[in-house]
């Protein structure tokens, strides 16, 4: 096809179109994306209150800073601990319910919808309604507790458990996803080898774990490589619970650069922490894609 | 993989038993949540406390009536769909032009400005905010509309151009060579053609964008100053503030606000799902 066009450089109307057609989208992309995280990483040597233009610069001060702030460090380790969980708890979580309800039963689909539809809900309203549930004094879990006799613990209130309850929110907004990728996966899987599998004597339990794990094991990698990139930038959830509290035990590394960069205009600081950020998720799709997912 | 119904309930099968269970568990951990906000929503304070889970004693129907005849509630609604209109509309525009030059015409080059616009999958709008605010003040766009939609429409262009680029070269690449044979334009062809050939993919795209836009926080948090223009996210989060523990008030608020995205989400399921899987398998 591409032969065919190319034998016709002259064509009608082709310069035409690319002039008319590809500007906008470029132009956009440049001013509000590339131009943006080049500017960060410019800035990341100012110190500078963005006003006026940047004269202070510090060179890599601002990044000596970020590394020796203690929160820093804190969302950081927050970051990897969403990372594990949604690694370890949600995603063979979302596998295992995807085989579950991938089969053909009544109910199947309402619950596929129903487990699917907080993935569809804005972040912020998942934080509000979490912030009702783990409320001490209205909150289900405190009526639990009640049921028991028991105070009600303040998850939310406790450097201890903020991270928790975050990370229940978490599972609990998100694998719904994973499980539909999951489901789309497996509806796309050729019957034929797990026939095949079955007329030979694997067991169900056989089946699942020598057939169809390895057969989606192109998906599981997608799915991982979803979960890590959502990890690491997660914000809207945190602002609602905790907003990154109490004693920065539930920051992470975007609601660290919002209180510590944005709030108070540092954008020096801020465009340190954004271009750390950076370098972490290019550093991660390159080597993803080079380590796991070299054939797709 | 299922054996066949009849054959399964000749004989007790525990795993289908813990199966049931294990579905109930997940089903009741994913569904109290939002019962409990929507039931939340029609209760006093007090019975609130006593009875987080129940279905109300009294019906409190004021909570959801006040609310829905406060202009306030219509004003961050309206602003939230202009925003995501706006930005559904440019996204499509703007995305669906540049993926068809990039199905459809090779230059030198192409492949370089491809790649350069797939870079924009790679990064979240978070690590540039200060620059893309420090930007978007000296535009003059700080507290408008445009100023939440332009950066919104830039970080999502690299998904829409990867989707509709791909779908672009799926339609049959006869047509393209017939029509220009025939002395039609790249242009008109793709008014004429391409574009009504490829509404699912359109749709699909505009469906992420409007998910993504309407549920958005951090870019109009960064980018809105005045309450008037808030989208309800902001505008809940304001609302949450000065109600701080009536509870029953802000469930109510949750629930009149999320309730355009449930009824969406009934609606359109299908397209729904598909689309959102859908930017993720294929981008």
């Amino acid at each position: 096809m591409t032969a065919l066009a190319a034998r016709r450089p002259l064509q009608s109307g082709k310069l035409t179109a690319i002039l008319l057609f590809l500007p906008p989208a470029l132009l956009l992309f440049s001013i509000f994306v590339v131009l943006p995280i080049l500017e960060a990483a410019w800035y990341s040597g100012f110190n500078w209150n963005g006003f006026g233009t940047p004269k202070n610069w510090i060179g890599l001060d601002n990044y000596r800073f970020v590394f020796e702030t203690r929160a820093f460090g804190l969302a950081f380790r927050n970051n990897m601990l969403i990372i594990a969980v949604s690694l370890l708890v949600q995603l063979p979580l979302a596998l295992t319910l995807a085989i579950l309800l991938a089969e053909r039963f009544r109910g199947a689909v309402v619950l596929r919808m129903l487990f699917f539809m907080p993935y569809i809900l804005a972040e912020i309203a998942t934080g509000l309604i979490f912030s009702f549930v783990y409320d001490g004094e209205y909150g289900l879990l405190a009526a639990i507790w009640r049921i028991f006799g028991a105070e009600a613990p303040h998850l939310l209130a406790s450097p201890q458990t903020s991270m928790l309850a975050i990370l229940i929110v978490i599972v609990w907004k998100y694998f719904g996803f994973h499980m539909m990728l999951f489901i789309a996966a497996l509806q796309g899987l050729d019957r034929n080898l797990i026939e095949a599998a079955r007329i030979d004597g694997a067991s169900r339990s056989q089946t699942i774990r020598y057939v169809i794990i390895p057969l989606l094991y192109p998906t599981i990698r997608l799915s991982a490589f979803f979960a890590v990139v959502g990890s690491l930038q997660l914000f809207d959830l945190v602002m609602p619970l905790t907003r990154g509290g109490p004693a920065d035990s539930s920051q992470t590394m975007v609601s660290f650069l919002y209180t510590f960069g944005v709030t108070r205009m540092r954008v020096g600081f801020g465009s340190a922490v954004g271009v750390i950020l950076f370098v972490i998720c290019v550093t991660f799709a390159f080597t993803y894609k080079r380590w796991f997912m070299r054939d797709e | 993989m299922s054996d066949s119904p009849t054959l399964r309930r000749s004989t007790f099968d525990p795993m289908a038993l813990y199966k049931a269970l294990f579905l109930t568990v997940v089903a009741v951990f994913v569904a109290t949540p939002l019962l409990a906000t929507v039931l939340g929503g029609f209760k006093s304070l007090g019975e609130l406390r006593t009875n987080p889970f129940g279905l109300p004693q009294v019906w409190e129907w004021s909570n959801y009536t006040d609310i829905l005849l406060s202009a306030r509630y219509w004003t961050l609604l309206k602003n939230s769909l202009i925003i995501s209109t706006m930005t559904v509309a440019l996204s499509l525009i703007v995305a669906s032009m540049a993926a068809f030059v990039f199905a459809h015409i090779r230059f030198y080059g192409s492949d370089m400005l491809l790649n350069y616009i797939t870079m924009g999958l790679l990064f979240p709008a978070a690590t540039a905010i200060l620059p893309l605010f420090i930007r978007v003040r000296d535009l003059g766009l700080l507290d408008s509309y445009y100023g939440v939609v332009l950066p919104q429409v830039a970080f999502s262009l690299a998904m829409s151009v990867l989707l509709l680029r791909r779908f672009f070269r799926d339609l049959p690449q006869e047509l393209l060579e017939a029509a220009l044979v025939d002395g039609c334009s790249y242009i008109n062809y793709f008014r004429y053609v391409t574009l009504p050939l490829s509404r699912p993919i359109l749709a699909t795209v505009g469906t992420i964008a409007f998910v993504q836009s309407w549920n958005a926080y951090l870019i109009p948090l960064v980018m809105l100053n005045s309450d008037a223009l808030y989208p309800w996210p902001l505008g809940i989060m304001v609302y949450q503030g000065e109600y701080s523990s009536e509870w029953n008030l802000i469930l109510a608020f949750i629930t009149l606000t999320i309730l355009p995205t449930i009824l969406l989400f009934l609606l359109a399921q299908k397209h729904i799902v598909a689309g959102l899987t859908a930017g993720a398998v294929k981008g």
